[in-house]
Formats: C-alpha cells, structure tokens, sequence
C-alpha cells in the first residue's frame, strides 16, 4: 500500500512549540483522513528547528466507492417537493426505492484519488495551523510561524501536485544550513530516501533521536574526564528543538565562580545559555565546566566554540555575582520587606506586605497544631517573600525561596528558618518533595491556604481548565504535606482564621478606596459570599482534590465522597477511613454487607414513600422481634455499635471494619428469611427500624448510599 | 577568518557598508535627533509601513540614559551604536544574506555556533512588534532578526525584515576584547576610549545627577504639545515628519527623567502610553500620505 510523506520546511522554529505542533499535524491529519473514509497503517511525525514532516504507511491509492441513501419526501407528498428532490439526487422517480411510505434515493459516488484528497489537506492543514503565535512575511498574505520555505509531498513517490500561496509542493528538501560541503537542494524518492539523504547531509530529523545523541554523548564525555553531567530533562528537549545536528562540547569555566550557589550557576547556564551543569562526583558539587550542545562539529575541533561560549557564561555569572554580593549587604531584610509594601500581590488581595502578615499569622496558628515552634514559623513566613525583592530572584525569578533561604543563613537565621523560608513553595508538582521539618510545614501550609482562601474570596476560582493562580496545585500540595507528614488539622478552624483576615483586608481597602472617592463605605464589601459558605466551598475543593489524589494511587473515588460525607475535616483521617474501607470492600464480607445496607435503605426509602409522614429512626424494641433471624440481626447490631464506638473514637478503622464484617451474616439471613412487611403494624414498623438501624451502623464508617456498586 | 576580515570598530562598520550596499541597499546616515534604539529612525518606522518598497542600512548612535556608567563598566554604555538594515518586502533569502554578513565581518560557520534563537520583539513605546530571534555566535548574543508585523498599531503589508547588530558587543566578540574601551577604533592605534571615555563620564553624570527635572518635564508637555499641533494643522503639506521628530525628542525626554530617577513607578505607564498615541497618530498620518501618494 503506498506512502504519504510530507515535510513542511521553513526558517528556525521555537523549540518550545516544536512537540505541540508535530501533536497537532497529527491530530488535523487524522482528521480529514478520517472524514475523507480513508484509513491507514500507521502515522509518524518528525520535528525539528526547520521542519515539521509526517509520514503515513498504507494508504489506498483512493477512496472506495460508495453507496449514500438519501431519504426524500413521503409517498403522497405535493408533487413540488417530490421534483426538488429528484433534482438534488439527479434521478427520475422510477429510480427511487420505496420503504415504510417514505422514497429512498441510492446514490453511488466515486471515490476520489488519494493526492486530490492530500492536496486539499495539505492546504488546509497550512492555512488553518493553530501555532500559538504566527506571522506573514514578504508580500504574501499565508501565515506559518516562521517564512515556510517548502512543502515536500509525495505519495507512492510522485509528488501531489499543489500550491498554497505560491509555495510549489516538490520532491525536494535542505540539509542542514552548515555542515557539509554541498548545501545545494536534493530530491527525494521516498521516506527511506529522505531520512537517509538527510543524515547524509547532516540532520537528524527525529527529535527524541537527537535528544537520546545528545545525552549520550554528553553524558561520555563527562565520563572521559571523570565527571557527571547534571541531568535536565526540560534543557535536554529544549536543546533536541534547537539543533539538527548536536554536538556536544564541555567546556572551562572559570572555577571563581564556583563560591555562587550552586542553583544559581545552573539557572543561569540554563536560562539565559541553554547549557548544561557538570558535577563532581567526588566533591558531589559543580565542577568548573559547562557543556554546550553546537549545531555544528566545528572544524577546528571547537576551540573557538567553546572559547566563545565560556566567555559570555563569564559574563552572565558575574551579572549573577553582582546580585549576589549586593543581595548580601547588611540591612537588606528590613528594606526589602518595605519594598513588598509596593508590590502587589493582586489588585484586589493587596500587596505582598499584606499576604506576608497573613501568612504570618496563619503559620503562627499552625505552628500550634503541628507542634514547630510559633514563633519561629512566624518569623520564617515574615520572611518567606522577601527574596522576591532581592535582585537575583528579579534576574531568575525560578530562584524565589531557594534564594531567601541562601539569605537567611547568610544573615545568620537559625537553620528551621532559612530551611522553612526556602521550603514554603513546596511540593510544586507531583514530582516535588513535601517539607517535612515542623516549621516548613507550618509554613508551607500557611502559604497554600492563604492562597486558596484569597482567591476563593474574590471568585477566581479555578473553572474547566482554567486555573491562572494554580490553586488546584495549592491544594493539592497542602493536602500532600499534611498526608505525608500525618499532620492533624482541623481545617475548618485554619479555614476560618485565614477567611477572617483575608475578609477584613478586602473591607479595609475597599472601604479606604470608597472613602476617598467620597462615596458611601459603610456597606463596601468587595467579597463573594459569607465566610461559611466559602469554607464550605474550599472543603469541597479539597475533597476534589483528594479524589484526584487518590485515584491516581488506584482508590475509587466514591469511597472519598462517602467518607467526606460524614463531615470530618482532617484529612489524614479521612485518608485512613478511605484505605479501610476500600480494604473491607474488597472483601467477600465487605461487598456482600454493602449490598445488604443498599438493600435496607431502599425498602426503608419506598416505605417512606408509601406512607408520609411515618419514620422509622426510633430503636426497635427487642421484645417485639418474633423471627429467630430479626433477634439475631438485633443482637448483632447492638454488639457491633458496642465495639464500634470505642474503635473509631481511636480511630482504629481496620476494627471498625471487622466489627462492620459482623453484621454480614445476620443481614443476609435476615433478608432471607424474615419479610418486612408483616401485616401486623407493630411488628413491621420494627422491623422497619432495624433495618434503619443496619443504616445507621454503616453511617457511622461512611455514607453507604454515595458508595457505587 | 577571511584575509578581508576587519581589523578595527571602524573597518567592521565599514564593512557592513560595503555588504548591505553591494545587496541594494541605500547607505543612510544616522538620524540627527536622540533615539533609544535603531528601529526608531523614521528610515525603519515610518518606512516600515505602507506599500512602497524600501532597503537600508545605517549607523543609528542609541542613547540609553539609564545604561549609563560613568565609564567604569566594561559593557554598559549610555550611548553606543546599532548597524541597522531593513528590507522591505523581505526577501526570500534573507537569512541567507545575513548569515553573508556575518561571514564578511570573519564569523566564520565552519568555525563558530550560529544559531537561531526565539525572540519575540515588541516595542511598545511604539506600538511595533514581530516575531523572529536573536541571533547567537557561541552563545553570545551578536544580533537582534526580525520580521515586523506592526508598528504603530498598524499592520506592515509587505513586511519588513529587520537586523540590528550591536556594534560594540559585536565588535568585541570579533576582536577578543574584553572591555569596550579597548577596542581599536582604527588600526592607528585609537581606542573606543579616547573617543568616548569622557562622554560616557559627562553624560552619565548628567543623566543621573544634573538634569533638571523640571525643565525637562516642561519640554516633554511641549513636544506632546507640538506633535497633536502639527499633526492637527490642515496645510498644504503634511507635517508629519516633523512631527515624529517630536515624539523621538519627547521619548528621549522620557528616558533621561527616567534615569534621573524623576519618574514614579505608577507614572512609567502613563508615560508610555502618552508617547505611544504619539507615534501611533504619526504611523496612521505617514501610512495615509504613502497609499496617497
């Protein structure tokens, strides 16, 4: 079956957008192949600095034929409408075919041929690319996101022959812009021929190739020299987007600047040179080298090259040194922490200053709870952002914390501090550690809820996949650091402190901008909702959160909304409460009882339902069961509510379960062998109560009726 | 490097020459009024909008007030110059042409690391942008490429294809210099310092210390003044090169209140803002003479 091969070559495309738009070559291809009813064996993309190709094996030559029924008009309807529709099939009456009173037109269409179906893609695809930013260039009026040079399209090895806005498609393509001693275009047969003459020419056109050369070499060269490159999988697809053909080179920097911090050096050989760290595996700090990663294998071996990049990473580095030295003067805490005073934080949660006494008084409170030492967290979240006015965190702003931290010890902080300041952010991702050291913690979380809290108070709560202020990733990191380290917090009460303060900094300015506008400020509130309904709404967040949490460890996420049911708010108990129960679910015992509560609750719901007004809460009494089933189940249930108090008030959840697993026996044998619906009416209303009181046992492990199943 | 390869800061600018002129361009002459930047000779913006094709290349002198060191920072100066070419429609072979230039002035691809860096360029003083990158030798910056999309809020239709090198840091890459002053100025033994040493001690003495705020501001409302007064008046002629000639003065003004430490954090925007409707009414006034025309 033939090939499609199709490169769409242009001027330096931005690395960062290269993954995405290979993602969306695909998926529009895919697309208008799939409309066009034509199906394939399998499709590649390939990116890289000049081009954007796709190859697709097994495509037919053209479409099958096909038969499309179209309906027309009932039999009997006006002659008028009978003609409109003879017309758009382009048949006569006789032609038509008749089924339950309605006339049917069959109409065969030819399939078209493969390249006048690629052709109309291929422009499509150009005219409609989603690139996040694009532009036109010369006189033309098409827009790609650099000058697109060529489009090379060939099908079974003839070129599909088109133009978009004059740009010819070929056979041909360019190697790379360099190496070699030949630039010339060349032709090509096939996608074999193409991979094959580019590599020839230089340029390796799958990316996770180049990534997987890069690295490789980098990583021997280190070795030959006794060192370790300093891995960055974000630098290393970076680099992969910003070479055709990379060559790895280690170069000298000078050992100086080895006394900057280490994250420095790295951020900044990243971020401004694309360089790689080199360490030491024998000191286990940074060695005085750097690796680049050329375009080119220079032909002087790379002297000049790496000459030249040494240079202007000594440059950068003694930009970094002079933040450095200035951060460090004496005084600067008090004068940064000023300066937060002109930073705003956001127009309507005021400035930096005002979060900082926040967070200070949160962490102040969760000190408290978490056993640090209040006034240290205190201190530690005062200054928590002060870096943030600091000039190297203005330079590399990726540096807030790590560089507060470098600070604080340098100014002689005790070590919880400066740990806990350089800590807060944390975890910032799924893949980040948790702070574990009491202070850090208080702060960490002091940080993340005043987020969570401020945000939730001027409605910017996060919607679809919107969420510009990452409070899901707030939450989600508060929720891990109280997991991880067991922490016990009542978060209503956080909640309602955090709630309060951030309430009365919104009232006081809105009332101070309202006042100076002369208006009325009596009644100036700038806040959505009461603080009630909000901490509501934050533990709403959070069980959301925790879902996620736990159904990537595998949970089902019904059990978290079951156990959130009952109204705990500390999340390391509702954690055990979730793993017990999923334990006891899975057990014969555990599924078998929690058919037999669903069971219980719908009787009780379709007898409620038969007969308003009739409730069945009371305690049954023992002296009206008559089946030996109903006095078991009695019996059991007292025994079981007896042993489960005290196991949850210890919270002894894998007891509890046990005690839960008691019940199963006497519940099925009482379905079994007792009816309900006695025609005696005191009889049936305690059997109706026990069966409420089958609900009420399990409620007080979870609320039965949210588990699925 | 090429035998032709310059020796001096003043062979390197003539040998730009030399190139952009052998590629049809006309050789202007730098602007006479203070400009931050290259791009704001009306030879690129102003030019760069309408129909009529346009190529150039010069030496723009850019002052940046607040970059200023009284001569004691090796890199940073309150003026330096900009080699700037434009090339309007740009050619299909622009990147080709520029990486000759290159070559020309002994940055030699089979030696050095060439590469194409993401850069997206906005000037927002003057409502331009364009998308294209910074060039890299080695790492170093060594020019800024770019395909203009707007300027002054207006579409560029063709588009101009812009490249502006630093001259001095350019300079330095290719003759090994460390510090701007010791760069050779000609190869009789002159130095970048002997010809700007001592303004770089005055004017940033001057930009920081001794201008007066007042009169400044005063002369800034006057330019705004002047440049809504010439675009407004109804003559025979349009007025609007002299009035651009207002905004550059205005945003001039602009930058030496700034590094005199005269503008407030709040006021910067405001400020921008008010030179950017400047240049916008001249962009719209200058595209309105060109399809007339």
């Amino acid at each position: 079956m033939p090939q499609l091969l199709l490169e769409l070559f242009s001027e330096e495309i931005p690395a960062r957008m290269q993954a995405g738009a290979a993602r969306d070559l695909e998926r529009m291809v895919r697309e208008r192949l799939g409309a066009a009813d034509l199906t394939f064996d399998s499709l590649t993309t390939h990116v890289g600095p000049r081009r954007l190709a796709l190859v697709i094996e097994g495509l037919p030559a053209g479409q099958a034929n096909r038969t499309e029924e179209l309906k027309g008009p009932r039999v009997g309807a006006p002659p008028q409408a009978m003609e409109g529709f003879l017309k758009k099939a382009g048949l006569t009456q006789d032609q038509l075919v008749e089924r339950d009173g309605v006339y049917y037109a069959n109409l065969s269409r030819n399939g078209r041929p493969t390249p006048e179906i690629v052709a109309e893609m291929v422009d499509a695809v150009v005219r409609g690319f989603p690139w996040p930013k694009s532009m036109r260039w010369g006189s033309g009026t098409l827009r790609w996101v650099r000058p697109l040079k060529r489009i090379l399209c060939l099908f079974d090895g003839a070129v599909v022959p088109f133009d978009v806005d004059g740009i010819e498609s070929g056979n041909v393509t360019e190697g790379h812009r360099f190496m070699g001693s030949d630039h010339a275009p060349f032709a090509v047969k096939d996608f074999a021929d193409y991979r094959a003459k580019l590599a020839a020419h230089f340029v390796e056109i799958d990316a996770a190739a180049r990534r997987a050369a890069l690295l490789s070499k980098a990583r021997e060269l280190c070795k030959a020299e006794g060192l370790e490159l300093v891995e960055d999988e974000g630098l290393a697809d970076e680099v992969a987007g910003l070479v055709e053909h990379p060559v790895p080179l280690l170069g000298d920097m000078d050992p100086a600047f080895l006394d900057l911090p280490a994250e420095v050096i790295r951020t900044s050989m990243r971020t401004h040179q694309k360089y790689f760290a080199v360490r030491d595996p024998k000191t286990g700090g940074l060695a005085p080298r750097f690796l680049v990663v050329a375009n080119v294998a220079p032909k002087d071996g790379g002297a000049l090259v790496k000459a030249g990049n040494a240079k202007v990473l000594s440059a950068r580095l003694s930009d970094a040194r002079f933040f450095w030295d200035e951060d460090r003067r004496e005084g600067n805490f008090a004068k940064w922490l000023e300066k937060l005073q002109g930073v705003t934080f956001h127009a309507k949660l005021g400035t930096m200053y005002q979060r900082v006494e926040r967070i200070t008084a949160l962490a102040r409170e969760i000190a408290d709870l978490v056993g640090a030492d209040p006034e240290m967290a205190a201190e530690a979240a005062k200054l928590s952002k002060i870096d943030l006015a600091s000039g190297m965190v203005g330079e590399f702003p990726e540096l807030q914390g790590i560089m507060g931290g470098y600070y604080a010890r340098e100014f002689g902080l005790e070590p919880q501090i400066a740990d806990a300041i350089r800590d807060h952010y944390k975890p910032q991702g799924p893949g980040d550690s948790v702070p574990t050291a009491k202070v850090s913690i208080a702060v960490a979380l002091a940080d993340k809820l005043d987020t969570l809290v401020g945000f939730f108070a001027i409605d910017e709560k996060p919607t679809g996949s919107k969420d510009p202020y990452a409070l899901r990733r707030a939450a989600l990191g508060a929720i891990r650091v109280l997991i991880v380290n067991a922490v016990r917090l009542p978060l209503i009460d956080v909640f309602s402190t955090a709630v309060d303060q951030v309430d009365a900094q919104i009232d006081a300015r809105e009332i101070a901008r309202k006042k100076a506008a002369g208006g009325d400020f009596v009644h100036a509130r700038g806040i959505v909702g009461d603080g009630k309904s909000r901490q509501r709404d934050l533990l709403a967040f959070f069980a959301d959160r925790l879902k996620v949490l736990l159904r990537d460890e595998g949970k089902r996420h019904d059990l978290v909304d079951a156990v959130f049911a009952l109204g705990d708010d500390d999340l390391v108990r509702i954690v055990a409460r979730v793993e017990a129960l999923d334990g006891f679910l899975k057990s014969d015992d555990g599924a078998n009882l929690l058919a037999g509560v669903k069971r219980a609750t719908n009787i009780l719901k379709a007898e409620q339902k038969k007969n308003p007004g009739e409730a069945y809460d009371g305690e049954p009494a023992a002296a009206a069961f008559s089946a030996p089933e109903e006095k078991a189940l009695g019996a059991a249930l007292d025994k079981a509510l007896a042993t489960l108090e005290p196991q949850l008030g210890s919270e002894d959840f894998a007891g509890a379960m046990t005690s839960l697993a008691t019940l199963r026996a006497p519940v099925d044998a009482f379905f079994e062998h007792v009816l309900v619906n006695d025609p005696d009416a005191q009889v049936r209303l305690n059997r109706l109560r026990l069966l409420s009181k089958i609900g009420q046992a399990a409620g007080r492990v979870a609320d039965f009726s949210l588990i699925s199943g | 490097m090429s035998a032709a390869a310059p020796l001096s800061f003043q062979d390197l600018i003539l040998t730009l020459h030399a190139y952009w002129s052998s590629r049809g361009c006309l050789i202007l002459q730098p602007y006479d009024t203070e400009v931050g930047a290259g791009t704001l000779h009306p030879a690129t913006v102003l030019r760069a909008l309408g129909p009529k094709s346009w190529n150039a290349a010069y030496v723009q002198p850019s002052r940046r007030p607040s970059d200023g060191r009284y001569g004691e920072n090796p890199n940073r100066l309150q003026h330096y110059y900009q080699y700037q070419v434009i090339l309007k429609p740009n050619p299909a072979d622009m990147q080709d042409l520029y990486l000759g230039s290159l070559k020309a002035i002994g940055l030699d691809p089979d030696l050095h690391d060439i590469r194409f860096v993401e850069d997206d360029w906005e000037n927002p003083t003057v409502g331009a942008w364009g998308l294209g990158w910074e060039v890299w030798c080695d790492g170093m910056e060594v020019s800024q490429y770019t395909y203009m999309q707007q300027v002054g809020g207006l579409d560029c239709d063709p588009v101009a294809g812009e490249l502006t090198y630093g001259l001095e840091r350019l300079a330095m890459y290719v003759f090994g210099v460390d510090n701007v002053y010791d760069l050779p100025f000609n190869t009789a033994g002159v130095k970048y310092g002997d010809v700007f040493l001592e303004n770089e001690r005055q004017h940033s003495a001057y930009n920081f210390e001794a201008a007066d705020v007042a009169t400044l501001q005063r002369q800034f409302e006057d330019m705004e003044a002047q440049v809504k007064r010439l675009l407004a008046m109804k003559a025979s002629q349009s007025l609007v090169l002299p009035a651009y000639d207002h905004v550059l003065k205005a945003s001039h003004l602009f930058n030496v209140m700034n590094a005199r430490g005269a503008i407030a954090v709040a006021e910067r925007a405001s400020y921008i803002g008010r030179i950017r409707d400047l240049c916008k009414a001249c962009a719209s006034a200058w595209v309105e003479l060109e399809t007339r025309g």
